[in-house]
């Protein structure tokens, strides 16, 4: 049985629900998670907040995953570089695999991850969905 | 009086059709068509259910309303399918919109009618200024028996609505009341999966005398005659009911048609009415006057007078439109259809 402590994923809502992430106060480059020091060499960081639109770099087709998204698959995995600048790894729903592109926009949307079986929380977090 | 500064709708993806319905139960689909009024359904994906509809369509309300989010001084969710028994809802979308701590917030529940009540609350708390902003979202992934006449109509969608003063709405809240009494036509107790419904009792004495009761409160309160309105929006339980109550009034195909959403989609229970609304901001003018009774089993009606304003173009593009969520979609055969439902309550 899959199990996992309700706080700890409570304490990363910030960035399951919202999309928050760092942008360099020198260079402006940003990035989804937090980082001591930028490319450049600065090491103070502002948080912003992602507009959840970006393009797909790449992507595939998950036939068996963890047991918790077992009821999901298959489903498919991308990374996707927001507008804003910054990479993430993030599950898609809401598409067939057969239908994906490289370079294909996608928006986010808040969807539920899993859950902790029959009587534990609810997980939810930001999945992508191709744009229409 | 309050109005409306914003609002948004969200239909999942999918859909199933009366025929593929039919052909599973051994009914006759043209029978079920003609009979309620209804061809396909929308239907949640996998991972959609009250949580998620609620924050989709409430991103959207934000992008029409120029506000900022932190001054949203109250949270309601109306709903017959909230995720949790006990936990709520309100709290999980209001931190994925990222309003802060400083909100009421509170769970809503009367069948079909827990949505709009929400407007009427959030209306008072505006209008006695104890908070600036509040949120109303009626949103429902509707259960239905398999084999049940309801698995025909039982939907998923919902719609947001910020509420705030009147000088920045978008839509001025005119009038409100209800009309409310204890009819048992349809409950689901604790603990079941499904509802139940007393049959041909949910007609004439429960939708009709209350949504009736309810127009015809509101109408004899504002002075107002149906002639007045340019929209007409009555709860869609199915494609039939509201027209029966439109004939009675002498509204006209015009004023009903356009928030008719259920012929494309269904019954989204705490959503229908909302979506339907929903569905005439998106085309209405400045200077339309808008007339929406919501209906909920057990049972009673919130009837609302809006009338739209200037900013009313502006806002009707800066987010996607009920309209363009309904032509999005995905048919599912049985199968698949029944794997959707099974993963979501
Ligand atoms: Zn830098």
């Amino acid at each position: 049985m899959f199990r996992e402590s309700s706080i700890i994923r409570w304490r990363n809502y910030n960035d399951r629900y919202k999309l928050i992430g760092y942008k360099c106060d020198q260079c402006g480059k940003t990035y989804f998670e937090k980082k001591g020091l930028c490319t450049c060499g600065s090491l103070t960081f502002d948080e912003i907040e992602f507009s959840g639109k970006g393009k797909i770099v790449t992507y595939t087709k998950v036939h068996s995953g963890a047991e918790a998204f077992q009821e999901q698959a298959p489903f498919c995995v991308a990374i996707i570089d927001l507008d804003e600048g910054a990479r993430i790894t993030a599950q898609l729903t809401d598409c067939d695999y057969e239908d994906l592109k490289i370079g294909m926009e996608v928006e986010a949307v808040l969807r539920k991850f899993y859950k902790s079986g029959e009587k534990g929380v609810i997980h939810y977090g930001t999945k992508f969905t191709p744009k229409f | 009086m309050a109005g409306i500064i914003g609002w948004g709708a969200y239909i999942p993806k999918y859909r199933i059709t009366a025929e593929t319905i039919a052909k599973v139960n051994n009914d006759s689909a043209p029978a079920i068509k003609s009979g309620l009024g209804l061809t396909e359904k929308s239907v949640p994906g996998k991972d959609e259910d009250t949580v998620t509809i609620s924050t989709n369509a409430a991103r959207n309300a934000l992008l029409r309303a120029d506000i900022n989010r932190k001054e949203i001084g109250a949270v309601y969710i109306g709903s017959e399918s909230h995720p949790y028994a006990v936990k709520p809802s309100s709290s999980i979308v209001a931190e994925a919109l990222d309003i802060g701590n400083q909100y009421m917030a509170v769970d809503t529940e009367f069948a079909c009618k827990a949505g709009s009540a929400t407007i009427q609350i959030n209306a008072g708390l505006v209008d006695s200024k104890m908070i600036n902003y509040g949120l109303s979202i009626g949103s429902d992934t509707s259960q239905a028996e398999p084999g049940n006449a309801l698995e025909y109509s039982a939907a998923a969608g919902g719609a947001a609505f910020i509420i705030g003063k009147n000088e920045e709405a978008i839509a001025t809240l005119d009038y409100t009341c209800s009309f409310t009494s204890d009819t048992p036509d349809f409950w689901r107790r604790a603990m079941q999966p499904y509802p139940s419904h007393a049959g041909r009792f949910t007609g004439e004495p429960a939708y009709m005398k209350h949504v009736i009761g309810a127009t015809e409160l509101i109408l004899e309160k504002s002075k107002m005659k149906i002639s007045d309105f340019k929209y007409v929006v009555f709860h869609m339980p199915n494609g039939k009911f509201p027209l029966i109550v439109a004939k009675k009034f002498g509204v006209t195909n015009e004023q009903i048609e356009p928030g008719l959403i259920v012929k494309k989609i269904g019954n989204t229970y705490s959503g229908s009415s909302l979506l339907g609304l929903s569905c005439v901001l998106d085309i209405a003018k400045p200077g339309d006057k808008i007339l929406m009774t919501s209906y909920g089993s057990g049972s009673g009606s919130d009837s609302f007078i809006f009338t739209c304003t200037k900013k009313i173009a502006d806002a009707q593009k800066k987010a996607r439109t009920t309209d363009d969520y309904v032509n999005r979609k995905k048919y599912l055969e049985y199968p698949e259809y029944a794997k959707h439902m099974a993963t979501i309550h």
